[in-house]
């Protein structure tokens, strides 16, 4: 290997590992504040990918199908969760979320999507589409299980991964999809040629992980949000509302799953299962920082993507093999030094 | 009696199979401190749970300022202004002793006491403003845990052994603080096995003993009941 292709494989591990520090820091996001190991996060990113892909056709994507399923879903839910407890004002923001809002969008999207206005209008209504299904997902879901234990929880979660990946069959189709870049600009860099689109994913990898710091660090909504995650019991005591934080982790865990789909729509072809491999590796990087250090999972991340382009180049066959298996050392360590984690009543 | 402002009638509490409250009743009236005595697991602490909504009774009525507040979310109760503070505290173990109290303020309906009031009736929670809620002592918790209530516009405070596991000296610091929010009007729930320490405080006085209440009356009426004192105190 030369040093040219040493700075490629580096800048194709760093690109990628980007989108799985985005995906890693949703996964910590959505663990912390509702305990919910969230396997379908993958699911976003094909979603976001292929919902792009088909408006950048000047087509309508059959995901505002789902959108609307989800709605009315997550409508009889919570009219059921909340029947004890429902007035007009918690009624109206009921349906406003479940109900108006996606049809908004739908109808939007119907409006639109054949005008082709160009893909930063198509990656709006793409994000549009896919990030309120997080929060639909969550008040159908998880909302009602809020209490059960973690191991309950991953069950839910696996079962909402397959649900999904059957879902994105039947809307998308078993053809992949690949999407304009947002730029046809192209960098020369030394031996590097930096496509403008990778420019696009690290640049709102930077500005999500900033954004992200910002909230958490030095908003008091950012910072409910850390308190429920460490004390549930805590955060209803002084009047906190719970659900509303699980709801909030799970619509960024949606925007962000469809961020990341639609920044890598344009550099590879997507199929409505190929979010679970991509999420995987987020959460070998969410992992390795415990589920709890943003920061870890986020450089873990960087390095996932870099093992993940390097075994690409020597060992392509084993290539997942070899990103998947960097978790054992990781785990061995972890319940090495810390035991069995303790898990809040 | 005058009109009550929190009234309990006949709760009933389970946890799974095992009935813990039996058609227990008693009210407190509007700016009086009540203890609730008993030994360990009659169900003291199932009582303020109920109230709260934290395990919400199978049967039963819990009103509050007559309004009926049976099982609901703790988190509404909350904001009606019940507040338990917990034996365990439960406050932020993230978050600095500031912003624990800044996050109750914000989540409150209507403001209670301020910072500053708070930092006057506590000082040690203004010296240690800045740390963790997982760097401060004990009675610093239990401090931090009740101003938390304080900034919040709580009306009826619950409070489930705030002396327990602390060093005699916090605890006569808690005791004067508990005495200090009383004469400002507040109706304060107290339970506690420190029988002594509950009596120096109250105004009425109920033991509880498997689930029901068995003795209702003024510290007073009790020190004089050697019967229900060594009966159910075992003191």
């Amino acid at each position: 290997m030369d040093a040219d292709i040493f700075l490629i494989l580096l800048q194709d591990g760093v690109v990628n590992g980007a989108i799985y520090a985005l995906l890693a820091l949703s996964l910590v996001l959505v663990f912390a504040v509702t305990r919910v190991i969230f396997i379908p996060q993958g699911e976003f990113v094909a979603f976001g990918a292929l919902s792009y892909a088909t408006l950048d056709l000047g087509r309508t994507p059959r995901s505002i199908w789902l959108l609307l399923a989800l709605g009315a879903a997550a409508t009889v839910c919570g009219l059921w969760t909340q029947r004890r407890t429902l007035n007009r004002t918690a009624l109206a923001m009921l349906l406003s979320e479940t109900a108006v809002f996606p049809l908004a969008v739908a109808g939007l999207v119907l409006w639109l999507a054949p005008l082709k206005l160009g893909v930063a209008v198509e990656a709006i209504l793409a994000l549009a589409i896919v990030t309120p299904m997080g929060l639909l997902i969550y008040r159908v879901a998880f909302q009602p299980l809020a209490e059960a234990s973690v191991l309950v929880l991953l069950i839910a979660a696996v079962g909402v991964h397959l649900a999904l990946v059957g879902l994105g069959l039947v809307f998308f189709g078993p053809e992949g999809s690949r999407a304009t870049a947002f730029s046809s600009a192209n960098f020369t860099l030394g031996p590097l040629s930096v496509p403008g689109q990778a420019l696009w994913i690290l640049g709102f990898t930077a500005l999500l992980i900033v954004g992200l710091y910002l909230f958490f660090g030095f908003t008091l909504h950012g910072k409910a949000l850390r308190a429920t995650a460490v004390n549930r019991l805590g955060a209803r005591l002084v009047g906190i509302p719970t659900a509303d934080a699980g709801r909030i982790a799970f619509g960024l865990a949606g925007f962000i799953g469809a961020l990341s789909g639609v920044l890598i729509a344009p550099l590879t072809t997507v199929y409505y299962d190929s979010g679970f491999l991509i999420g995987l590796k987020g959460f070998v990087a969410a992992i390795v920082g415990g589920l709890v250090s943003y920061p870890i999972a986020a450089t873990a991340a960087i390095a996932v993507g870099c093992v993940e382009s390097f075994a690409s180049f020597w060992a392509s066959a084993f290539k997942e093999v070899i990103v998947f298996s960097v978790i054992v050392p990781v785990l061995l360590w972890l319940s090495l030094r810390s035991g069995a984690p303790a898990e809040e009543e | 009696m005058a009109e009550a402002f929190l009234e309990v009638e006949n709760l009933n509490t389970y946890y799974g199979d095992s009935h813990i409250l039996k058609d227990l009743s008693f009210k407190i009236r509007r700016g009086e401190t009540v203890a609730l005595l008993g030994r360990n697991g009659v169900g003291k602490t199932t009582t303020l749970k109920s109230i709260v909504g934290w395990v919400p009774p199978r049967s039963g009525r819990v009103s509050f300022e007559g309004r009926n507040v049976t099982g609901q979310e703790m988190m509404k109760n909350a904001r009606l202004g019940i507040s338990l503070v917990p034996e365990e505290r439960r406050i932020f173990t993230n978050l600095t002793v500031f912003e624990n109290l800044k996050l109750a303020t914000v989540t409150a309906q209507k403001p209670g006491w301020s910072l500053q009031d708070v930092y006057d009736h506590f000082p040690r929670l203004q010296e240690r403003a800045t740390n963790k809620g997982d760097e401060i002592s004990g009675g610093e918790k239990q401090m931090l845990a009740i101003a938390r209530a304080l900034v919040q516009d709580t009306k009826l405070l619950l409070l489930d052994e705030p002396t327990e596991g602390l060093a005699p000296l916090i605890v006569r610091e808690v005791e004067a603080i508990i005495r200090e929010i009383k004469s400002k009007g507040m109706t304060i729930l107290l339970v506690e096995q420190n029988f002594y320490s509950a009596l120096a405080v109250a105004d009425r006085c109920y033991i509880i003993d498997q689930g029901t209440i068995k003795f209702e009356g003024t510290p007073d009426q009790l020190r004089g009941n050697t019967e229900v004192l060594s009966r159910y105190l075992h003191v």
